[in-house]
């Protein structure tokens, strides 16, 4: 039997017992030997189908060519033509959906391990301290970003590249947006994040912290100064169950728990200032990837028991395989088919547990999934000390408020057409202020495409 | 980087700092608040302005040592800088001609009810201020307020100026006082919690109007996090940017008690730490 491709090269990891006690990356990396065999596995397929379902078409065949060669400084240039921030995207992009999941390979689970070539080559020009070489020639014309996230930084590269004068208004003391604040430090080291968000400012981007467009800096202001805008606000909202108890102290929004650890470092309280208060018994509703985080977090943070509260079965988690296989193997527990109905508290107001129904599947609903179906008369109560919901999050209100002629759609999502105009000309938009919950991938899509309809009407404009 | 160009210490435990912000000196109205950090380990904590020269780019900044960031922030000097300064935060006061108008100040409160009673006198209302602090020393911008308001009443806890009591006695007997003479159009209460609840248990039987400013627990300021939620009429706001003002008739106050002490421990525990960092450099 001829067997083609071979064995994925095993990604060393984090054991679960010790990585719960830290707060450091989980895969350890590819070295130099296990990154050139990984990468020679690849067959150069005709056609590129993962070039193809790339969100962003990166030239992976180009640089997995340079990584079998060991050019690993090819191999990042040649990343960086199409991707900003390679060091995140490897590590945080659904490859299992985009190109590895069109990897020859991968019905045999095989595919090439793209995300982790691409987060090695990051890492490597990070270590030798390569940067792009840019010859960037002035153009006249400012744009202003809003945004420092995925959208914002692609869209702030891409034209600062082409010449023009890019300010990035960021509302938080560090750039990144969901990036710095969103995703832990075990998934995306913030090193990494600082060091490819840092390349915007020495490329001439002028990145302006602290300043919340719509409050601090008006909109109309920036519609006056610019030739162009680019909203890349996210959506950073939280949305709560709205249920009794929501009020009850160690309730959290899972953008509060996450901006808590991750933004301001709460996991390492007393050399840092900002607290964060966590039990040893943590309930995180919902099951997405940001359920995942937090309840990873959560255990990091000490917790003894940790559960995934959810309404339908990991089946129909909206989370990676990735991520739910590492919550379970860290020993977080997933407790399928329940829906809170209320949280309960003591007398001093801190919480003490959470009432819940027992539900059952039923007929597929829009999205496709099964409807979660409440059985009647089956509430019961898991005591719980601390409660985490990550029900998803919608775009920033104050900003929408403040721009009352954005149109936006019933989710108060901007509308935008197909070069990300929106319903004011000159003013584009992208990332999840368009989308909702999706990905960095997806975001840096838009912020691209944003940046080419910009380049397009302000290089015709005389 | 926004440097301290002017601090005065109030009492043992109560700061007076003008720091050079031009942002927010340029934009800010009263009522509304800012998020600083210190440096690059520090919380953000939400603090309200006193006061503000666009001129000179200032603002000014009143607070009370109550933890470690603010206890940090007291020992830094003239010359000194605060890493980060965002702001105006908040949604501003409503500001028009009302007629007669109380305007409450309780502790550092007093520092943010003065200029919503300067902006008030200037819109043409009838202003009589009220501020109250635990002890004499504690009580600041007494001049200023006086200055800016139709006559000023002054309480405190242990009788050591003013009348001795609370602020709401007072309240009450102006409330009285004006009974049948036109009443009063508005009541305006910024302090802690506990004294803005009693105030608006005063003025609910009378059917007055009164808005309280809720300094909840805050980390972006933004509408991000969702931690400085509280509940207005059984519907949940952000004070960050529904607030900082709301109906204190319709405000749920035993919760937003509550809320704040969630990280009493931790900042307990700060605290020690910080002594203890601080008498080892020693």
């Amino acid at each position: 039997m001829i067997e083609i491709g071979g064995e994925r090269v095993p990604m060393r990891e984090q054991k679960p017992e010790k990585r719960i006690r830290n707060f450091l990356s989980v895969p350890l990396g590819y070295n130099e030997d296990e990154v050139i065999a990984e990468a020679r596995r690849c067959i150069q397929c005709l056609g590129a189908p993962c070039e193809r379902d790339c969100p962003i078409n990166m030239k992976i065949k180009d640089f997995i060519r340079e990584i079998v060669a060991a050019r690993f400084k090819e191999a990042f240039f040649i990343m960086k033509e199409d991707n900003p921030i390679p060091g995140v995207t490897g590590r945080v992009c659904p490859q299992e959906t985009q190109c590895e999941g069109v990897c020859p390979f991968f019905q045999r689970k095989n595919g090439i391990n793209i995300g982790k070539l691409e987060a090695f080559v990051a890492d490597w020009a990070m270590k030798n301290n390569i940067k792009e070489i840019l010859h960037i020639k002035d153009r006249p014309r400012k744009v202003a970003v809003i945004g420092s996230g995925p959208a914002g930084i692609s869209c702030a590269v891409d034209l600062r590249k082409e010449g023009y004068h890019v300010t990035v208004f960021e509302a938080l003391h560090k750039a990144g947006g969901v990036l710095q604040y969103g995703i832990p430090a075990f998934r995306l080291p913030t090193e990494i994040v600082d060091y490819e968000v840092a390349a915007l400012a020495e490329i001439g981007v002028d990145v302006r912290l602290n300043t919340f467009v719509g409050q601090n800096v008006l909109f109309d202001e920036l519609q006056r100064d610019y030739d162009a805008i680019f909203i890349g606000t996210g959506a950073g909202a939280p949305l709560f169950l709205r249920i009794d108890g929501e009020e009850l102290k160690g309730v959290y929004s899972a953008n509060e728990f996450l901006i808590r650890v991750n933004l301001m470092k709460s996991y390492r309280f007393l050399d840092f200032d900002t607290p964060i208060v966590c039990g040893d018994k943590v309930g995180v509703i919902g099951a997405g990837n940001v359920a995942m985080d937090a309840a990873r977090c959560a255990k990091r943070l000490g917790a003894k028991e940790v559960y995934i509260l959810y309404r339908r079965t990991k089946k129909e988690s909206p989370a990676r395989d990735e991520e739910i296989e590492h919550a379970l193997e860290e020993g977080i527990i997933l407790k399928e088919l329940v829906s809170p109905k209320k949280i309960h508290g003591d007398a001093d107001g801190w919480v003490n547990g959470i009432e819940m129904f027992k539900m059952k599947l039923s007929e597929p609903d829009k999205s496709g999934r099964p409807r979660p179906v409440k059985i009647e008369n089956s509430e019961f109560v898991l005591e719980m000390e601390t409660i985490v919901e990550a029900l998803g999050t919608t775009p920033n209100r104050l900003f929408l408020s403040r721009t009352p002629e954005l149109e936006v759609n019933k989710w108060q999502l901007i509308e935008v057409d197909n070069n990300m105009q929106t319903s004011i000309k000159g003013v584009y938009a992208g990332g999840d202020a368009v989308r909702g919950n999706a990905t960095v991938i997806l975001a840096l899509g838009d912020g691209r495409r944003a940046a080419r309809a910009i380049h397009r009407n302000l290089s015709k404009k005389k | 980087m926004h440097k301290i160009v002017r601090k005065k210490t109030l009492s043992d435990e109560n700061f007076l700092i003008e720091i050079h912000a031009p942002q927010v000196a340029e934009r800010f109205l009263p009522g509304q608040f800012v998020i600083i950090r210190i440096h690059e380990k520090g919380e953000r904590i939400p603090l309200t302005v006193a006061d503000v020269d666009p001129k000179e780019d200032t603002i000014t900044l009143v607070f009370q040592v109550v933890g470690k960031t603010t206890m940090e922030l007291s020992s830094l000097k003239e010359g000194g800088t605060l890493l980060n300064v965002v702001g105006p935060l908040g949604n501003p006061s409503e500001i028009e001609n009302f007629g007669r108008v109380i305007c409450v100040g309780g502790g550092t409160g007093i520092a943010c009810i003065y200029p919503i009673v300067k902006a008030l006198s200037g819109a043409g209302n009838e202003v009589h201020a009220i501020i109250g602090a635990r002890t004499a020393s504690l009580l600041i911008l007494e001049d200023e307020i006086r200055r800016a308001s139709s006559d000023i009443h002054i309480t405190t806890d242990d009788g050591s100026k003013g009348h001795h009591g609370f602020v709401t006695d007072v309240l009450k007997k102006l409330i009285k006082k004006f009974k049948n003479k036109g009443g009063v159009d508005l009541v305006m209460v910024i302090g802690p919690p506990v004294m803005m609840q009693a105030a608006a248990e005063v003025t609910r039987p009378f059917g007055i109007k009164t808005v309280a400013s809720l300094n909840t627990i805050m980390i972006d300021g933004t509408g991000m996090c969702g931690g400085c939620r509280l509940f207005v009429n059984g519907e949940m706001k952000l004070a960050c940017i529904d607030g900082p003002e709301f109906d204190a008739h319709k405000v749920n106050f035993r919760d937003v008690i509550s809320r704040l002490s969630m990280f009493e421990e931790k900042e307990k525990m700060a605290v020690a730490h910080h002594k203890k960092c601080l008498r080892g450099k020693k």
